[in-house]
């Protein structure tokens, strides 16, 4: 029994993990530009998918990392100026209605390029699981852990020790003031999707070789993503991380101790009720972004 | 005795924003409300309309007590109010804007909307009248169909007190009214407002404007830093010597 | 409703009359599915239009109208016509007891709790066991009849679903020019201020949320006996996603709006599945979804306003009577 609720936690650990870093790219796009990427979950799958692609001709597992990360930056950093940059000024709702038909339009390209069929990639590392108190641990988990650690300093240390991340910041609190130190907010919202697409991008590749990747699990993994982000208050990269890991464990025991297809359905609970009974430090994120 | 606020306080983040306000206003009178920026005078009015709950005291309207009231409670109780940053809505016709203040003076709910009843029509051509007559008394009938968005920042100014007064409320509260108005404009509003108070509606008002303040005022309640610093006629006010330091410096004399 | 204010309506009643000429199964299946589209995005259009909340979860009440409707008249045999009924009003009760706590919300946190909301209630769909038949779902729903009359063909059910959505627009057309218009319209441009003109905006919103998930509930008891067969497929969230779109292309807080939008989108799809294979050769549905997806996008950026622009058609009218109204006086 022990064993069993210590893999779970492994289970959980490890999905939370992905979460963080789709609830990271999330919160870090809302913050500088205001937009609820709802896109996000299809930076993933295909970053995921291209490297499934990428592997097929024989490169090394890092360098079909790298590439995929790259390609799929530029792809965010593309569909930004096509679409967000000259949609600027419009109001949230229409913002949060492009990124839903951004999603669809990517969706579409997977199915076109990949189809229906289901994928996999090779794990980062050979060598089998690690035992840890009679639980397994699969080296890919430690990639991911890693990847989630080297995201987070890689964010506080733009944030709090370049110029470019401090103008950033700053200009979430004060559009015209950064302008008028010529910080372009339309620079900054194009390098939050070139972000956004390469961190999508390198969650996708890492969860290739532990679960099924499909054209079609984007929508929910950007949703998880919210859920994610939501309950670490929207706003907040540290939240978010937090918020992240508790879903995956949420859902790691809830679908291993009561049902496998409750699974998404507690995660919706969970937005729901922190959407709903958690208001002050939601709406308190919200008037600061109106200011 | 209209309106009576006695002890009114709030404070943001340990800050008094309000402290201890109490003060009358006299049905069909005018109260001016003055201070330097930042005295609590838009707070006051936000409390008084309910947006934001006092912490303390009492504000009674016609023997009610309406602490903890919702903003549209408050607004039937008999209080509107006008805003020093224009809430018009933008994207109805001017005309819209008025009937939409007129909301309180008809009664049909959401199922009779549905229905051209007879009662429905009836109603429907009186808000309709009334807001005409309105806007033609505030110089606006011209505009009546262009959108509120569409028309100069003077007249929206005039339209916003438009839809303040379309619900006959006993107690308008305006802040900064006169604000962004031309000679002309502020000529029709201080004209209409002097018609408005012998008709019996009762105003607070926020004015940076002293001359307009000493001229219309009946009575005048001073703030400074959140806290009432003096009470009384525009005469009482202009010969008090805290008030003149405290609004003016010491030198200079009041209007 | 002045005769004038006719004419959309007249034009409207003249298109109705083709299909009965053309006596088409296709063209009828197609304009019974647009005028289901089209009382959902009517209800959809006043809340989102005029008492300007969004929904992204009114799939969730759709289904839930049809599987009402579904299970109370295979399982509990009741009469079709009680079990319609039940269709609208199940799902209005459901936005009554979740609307007050989530209209609270605002722009995107209301998007997100609605979304939330429409997955849910999708996921029971597919996982409600017995009930609701999990993701095969339920067959041998009963035709809709009224005594012993049944709605046994395309036909048919093409006049009773038009039939219904003109009585709810002439509904709608008093709604939106009452007393009740103006406020929700209000409550879209400043709910603080018209608060203060005494609006009741919680409740207002509330009833236009609860109207909506009606009307949805409707259509889906209508579409289930339509098609005698329920899953959860067309209840999902890329459901949800297309009423917005046919809110927002036919046009927020415009009268026609919601019906151009149900329209042009049925038609689009309709059109892209024809034409596109054509163009393309070998190409299958993704492509649909690409282009699906892109004119979205266009849609947002190049016409956020809609197809009939804010308001335009029935502005023109007003004004013009406004002159009239105050030369009489003078």
């Amino acid at each position: 029994m022990e064993e069993q609720l210590l893999q779970l936690l492994f289970t959980g650990l490890t999905l939370g993990s992905i979460y963080s870093i789709i609830a990271l790219t999330l919160v870090t796009t809302f913050n500088v530009t205001g937009i609820l990427n709802l896109a996000q979950g299809e930076f993933v799958v295909i970053g995921a998918l291209l490297a499934v692609s990428l592997q097929g001709t024989g490169m090394p597992m890092i360098a079909v990392f790298i590439v995929s990360v790259i390609l799929v930056a530029i792809l965010g950093g593309l569909l930004e100026r096509l679409t967000i940059y000259r949609a600027r000024g419009a109001s949230n709702l229409s913002m949060l209605i492009i990124t839903i038909g951004l999603s669809i339009s990517l969706r579409g390209l997977a199915l076109l390029i990949w189809g229906t069929e289901t994928y996999s990639l090779p794990a980062f590392s050979k060598g089998g699981s690690m035992v840890l108190g009679g639980a397994a641990l699969n080296p890919q988990s430690i990639w991911i852990f890693a990847l989630v650690g080297v995201t987070l300093t890689g964010l506080y240390g733009f944030f709090g020790h370049t110029f470019w991340g401090k103008a950033v910041k700053a200009s979430v609190y004060n559009q015209t003031g950064a302008r008028l130190q010529g910080i372009n907010l339309n620079t900054i919202s194009f390098l939050a999707f070139v972000a956004a697409g390469g961190l999508g991008a390198a969650a996708g590749v890492s969860i290739g070789p532990i679960t099924m990747v499909t054209y079609d699990m984007g929508f929910m993994l950007g949703v998880k993503g919210f859920v994610a982000a939501a309950i670490g208050g929207l706003s907040n990269v540290g939240g978010a991380v937090i918020g992240g890991i508790l879903l995956g464990i949420l859902e790691s025991f809830s679908s291993g101790l009561i049902s496998s297809g409750l699974k998404d359905a507690i995660s919706m609970i969970i937005l729901l009720g922190v959407l709903l009974f958690r208001p002050e430090g939601i709406i308190g994120a919200i008037r600061e972004r109106k200011i | 005795m209209l309106l009576e606020l006695s002890g009114v306080t709030k404070h943001f983040g340990g800050i008094a924003a309000v402290k201890d306000i109490g003060f009358r206003v006299a049905e069909g009178s005018i109260v001016a409300l003055i201070g330097p920026n930042g005295a609590g005078k838009t707070t006051l009015f936000n409390i008084i309309t309910g947006t934001l709950p006092p912490e303390k005291g009492l504000i009674v309207i016609k023997g009610r007590d309406i602490v903890g009231l919702k903003p549209f409670e408050i607004a039937s109780a008999g209080i509107t109010r006008t805003f020093q940053n224009l809430q018009l809505f933008s994207n109805m016709t001017v005309l819209e804007n008025v009937m939409a203040g007129a909301h309180l003076r008809s009664k049909k709910g959401f199922l009779r909307s549905f229905f051209t009843f007879p009662g429905n029509c009836r109603e429907e051509r009186k808000i309709r009248e009334e807001s005409l007559t309105l806007l033609e008394d505030i110089g606006l009938v011209e505009t009546a169909g262009l959108f509120a968005s569409e028309l100069p920042f003077g007249k929206q100014r005039l339209l916003e007190i438009a839809r303040a007064l379309a619900s006959h409320p006993a107690l308008v509260l305006l802040d900064e009214p006169a604000a962004g108005l031309n000679p002309a404009e502020t000529e029709i509003l201080t004209g209409y407002l002097k018609e408005l108070k012998t008709k019996g509606t009762a105003m607070i008002l926020i004015e940076h404007d002293m001359q307009t303040v000493m001229e219309a005022a009946d009575r005048i309640v001073v703030l400074n830093f959140g806290q009432m610093i003096a009470e009384g006629t525009p005469a009482e006010i202009q010969a008090n010597t805290e008030v003149i330091k405290a609004y003016l410096g010491e030198d200079e004399k009041i209007a | 409703m002045k005769l004038k204010n006719y004419r959309g309506f007249i034009i409207l009643l003249l298109l109705l009359i083709i299909p009965l000429v053309a006596e088409s199964n296709y063209l009828y299946s197609t304009l019974v599915i647009i005028g289901l589209y089209a009382i959902i995005v009517q209800g959809l259009g006043i809340l989102m239009g005029y008492a300007g909340q969004v929904s992204f979860g009114h799939a969730a009440f759709f289904g839930l109208g049809g599987y009402t409707a579904a299970i109370i008249s295979t399982r509990f045999h009741w009469p079709t016509l009680l079990a319609l009924l039940a269709s609208a009003i199940l799902p209005g009760i459901i936005a009554g007891l979740i609307g007050r706590q989530t209209l609270k919300l605002r722009e995107l946190y209301l998007a997100l709790a609605t979304l939330s909301f429409g997955i849910l209630v999708h996921i029971f769909f597919n996982e409600g066991g017995e009930l609701t038949g999990g993701p095969s779902g339920m067959s041998g729903i009963p035709n809709l009849s009224i005594g012993s009359f049944e709605f046994d063909s395309d036909q048919k059910f093409y006049l009773l679903v038009w039939l219904i959505l003109l009585m709810l627009l002439i509904g709608i057309y008093n709604l939106v020019h009452s007393r009740t218009g103006r406020a929700l319209c209000s409550i879209r441009e400043s709910e603080y201020a018209a608060e203060n003109a005494g609006i009741d905006c919680a409740r207002l919103k509330l009833q236009a949320f609860v109207f909506s998930a009606l009307l949805a509930g409707l259509a889906g008891g209508l579409y289930a006996f339509y098609v005698s067969f329920i899953s959860p497929s067309p209840f999902s969230f890329h459901t949800s996603v297309q009423f917005v779109l046919m809110a927002v292309i036919g046009g927020l807080g415009t009268f026609w709006g919601p019906v151009i939008g149900a329209v042009v989108v049925v038609a689009l799809n309709e059109l892209l599945r024809e034409i596109v294979p054509l163009l393309i050769p070998g190409a299958g549905g993704e492509y649909q979804i690409i282009i699906y997806g892109v004119i979205l996008v266009g849609l947002m950026i190049f016409q956020p306003k809609g197809l009939s622009g804010m308001g335009q058609y029935f502005r023109i009218p007003l004004k013009k009577q406004l002159k009239a109204d105050v030369k009489i006086r003078g």
